[in-house]
């Protein structure tokens, strides 16, 4: 469904270059829920962003869904992005426009008509539980409101790929939960497949099958979450997914560590 | 007071009128795509193009370097080739639209330039075309914010018409001159400040209910 092949990106900062993204090749099944993992500044989000080309890479190749996003020109970038939803961190919404007119937003874009517009909307708030809320306006949504909202939105042209770009990042814990929960949902309904990015074990302990891990720039590791778990093979993943040693207990030791 | 008072004022009063409304009007039609031009030519956004953007903002800022006078002015000849005349509202009407142009494209600018990024990126996702994004997000989206920086705008052109009134171009600002200050009329030259001031808190005003209403529709509870 998606196959990423050499994916290289480099940021030019005052600094001097940064290498963000180092021959990333990743291969992403159809249906499945797929987590990538790694700490801020590991380089997820300019991974995720480049999927749907909100960031440029310099080199290498992604495919989704049979189409060479990497060679398109704007126009047909702009088509395949249509098919390939997106969520975001700060839910990103339009303040100028109800609930209904941000999930209007994408259909309009798509030149659907005004009943086929009302009828779709309508089916999707339906799906991610804000039927009522169809007029409110975002500035009067709790924050996970807000994010089914983004998530209508970005369901509303009926695309191929979801990208998730730290959704949950920004919700308390049971907000959260309620969000992954409706995610698992559409991805078992719509037989949509899903590439989270996130720093929180929980999200991809909830939701993934498979996942990777990124540090610096690389993949580290990817795979099934029980080969990850059990025969983790390097210390970062060891860290995130081995639970005798998580995170906190890690962070705790070089604490310690330094105190002693 | 003196009978010929309020017959110079209405008169006074509908060519300034006459000029800020067609002036606005203009200046709109030429501030807005170069403001919106101004932003989306920056590198990183939606149609980058730097060398064109370092063009623009140097022609909006030698515009604005003028001063008013100098400005109308050198514009007559301009005037003379689109209305005919250089003399009267009509005449003034063009070297205050250029004039104040690039002044509204600056604030359009600022107004644009205060969305969030991660609206456009958005847009952007969804398969949106530049055009859409500016029509359908930052304009909407920066909608009060750029009500109270035209309402700024049309009070510093009524401002621009009182000086161009002083060489020729008729409103209340050639009455305040002509009358109140050659002519001695002391009458004539309170008449007219308090007239211009009205009109200006009357313009504020407006603008800022406008500006309300736009943000209270968007965090109306129920």
């Amino acid at each position: 469904m998606i196959e990423i092949a050499g994916l290289n990106k480099t940021y030019q900062t005052p600094s001097g270059r940064v290498h963000a993204l180092k021959n990333i090749d990743l291969s992403i099944k159809r249906g499945e829920i797929f987590g990538i993992i790694g700490f801020s500044g590991a380089g997820k989000s300019t991974l995720i962003r480049c999927l749907n080309r909100l960031e440029e890479p310099d080199s290498g190749t992604i495919r989704i869904a049979g189409r060479e996003i990497t060679r398109l020109d704007p126009a047909g970038l702009r088509e395949a992005r249509k098919k390939i939803g997106m969520i975001f961190q700060h839910f990103n919404l339009f303040e100028s426009r109800t609930v209904f007119g941000n999930v209007a937003f994408p259909l309009e874009v798509a030149g659907h008509s005004k009943p086929e517009i009302a009828r779709r909307v309508a089916e999707i708030l339906e799906l991610v539980g804000l039927g009522d809320k169809a007029h409110a306006y975002p500035a009067q949504l709790s924050g996970g409101q807000k994010q089914r909202v983004g998530i209508a939105r970005a369901l509303a042209n009926d695309p191929e790929v979801l990208l998730s770009d730290e959704a949950t990042s920004s919700l308390d814990p049971s907000t959260t939960a309620s969000i992954l929960d409706l995610l698992r949902d559409i991805n078992r309904k719509l037989r949509l497949t899903i590439v989270l990015i996130t720093h929180e074990m929980e999200v991809v302990r909830h939701l993934c099958a498979r996942a990777a891990v990124i540090e610096a720039g690389a993949i580290v590791e990817a795979g099934p979450l029980l080969e990850l778990a059990s025969r983790p093979q390097k210390e970062i993943t060891r860290l995130f997914f081995n639970p005798r040693r998580s995170e906190c207990q890690a962070g705790l030791e070089t604490e310690e560590a330094t105190i002693g | 007071m003196a009978d010929d008072l309020l017959p110079l004022l209405t008169t006074g009063l509908g060519e300034t009128l006459y000029m800020v409304i067609l002036s606005t009007a203009a200046s709109l039609l030429l501030g807005l795509p170069l403001g919106v031009a101004l932003v989306v030519t920056e590198p990183g956004h939606l149609l980058p193009a730097p060398r064109l953007n370092k063009v623009l903002g140097t022609l909006v800022n030698v515009t604005r370097s003028f001063p008013t006078i100098i400005l109308i002015v050198v514009l007559l000849p301009l005037s003379r080739l689109l209305v005919g005349t250089t003399l009267g509202a009509t005449a003034a009407v063009v070297p205050l639209s250029i004039g104040s142009a690039p002044f509204l494209a600056r604030i359009i600018e600022s107004s644009l330039k205060e969305i969030d990024r991660g609206k456009i990126e958005a847009g952007l996702a969804v398969g949106a075309t530049p055009l859409q994004i500016v029509r359908k997000v930052m304009i909407p989206e920066s909608l009060a914010s750029l009500t109270l920086g035209i309402t700024m705008a049309i009070i510093m052109i009524i401002g621009f018409t009182a000086t161009a009134g002083a060489i020729g171009a008729g409103g209340l600002g050639s009455l305040a001159v002509r009358f109140g200050y050659q002519r001695y009329r002391t009458d004539v030259m309170l008449a007219t400040l308090v007239v211009l001031v009205l009109l200006v808190q009357g313009v504020q005003w407006v603008g800022n209910v406008i500006a309300r209403r736009i943000n209270r529709n968007r965090h109306k509870f129920g």
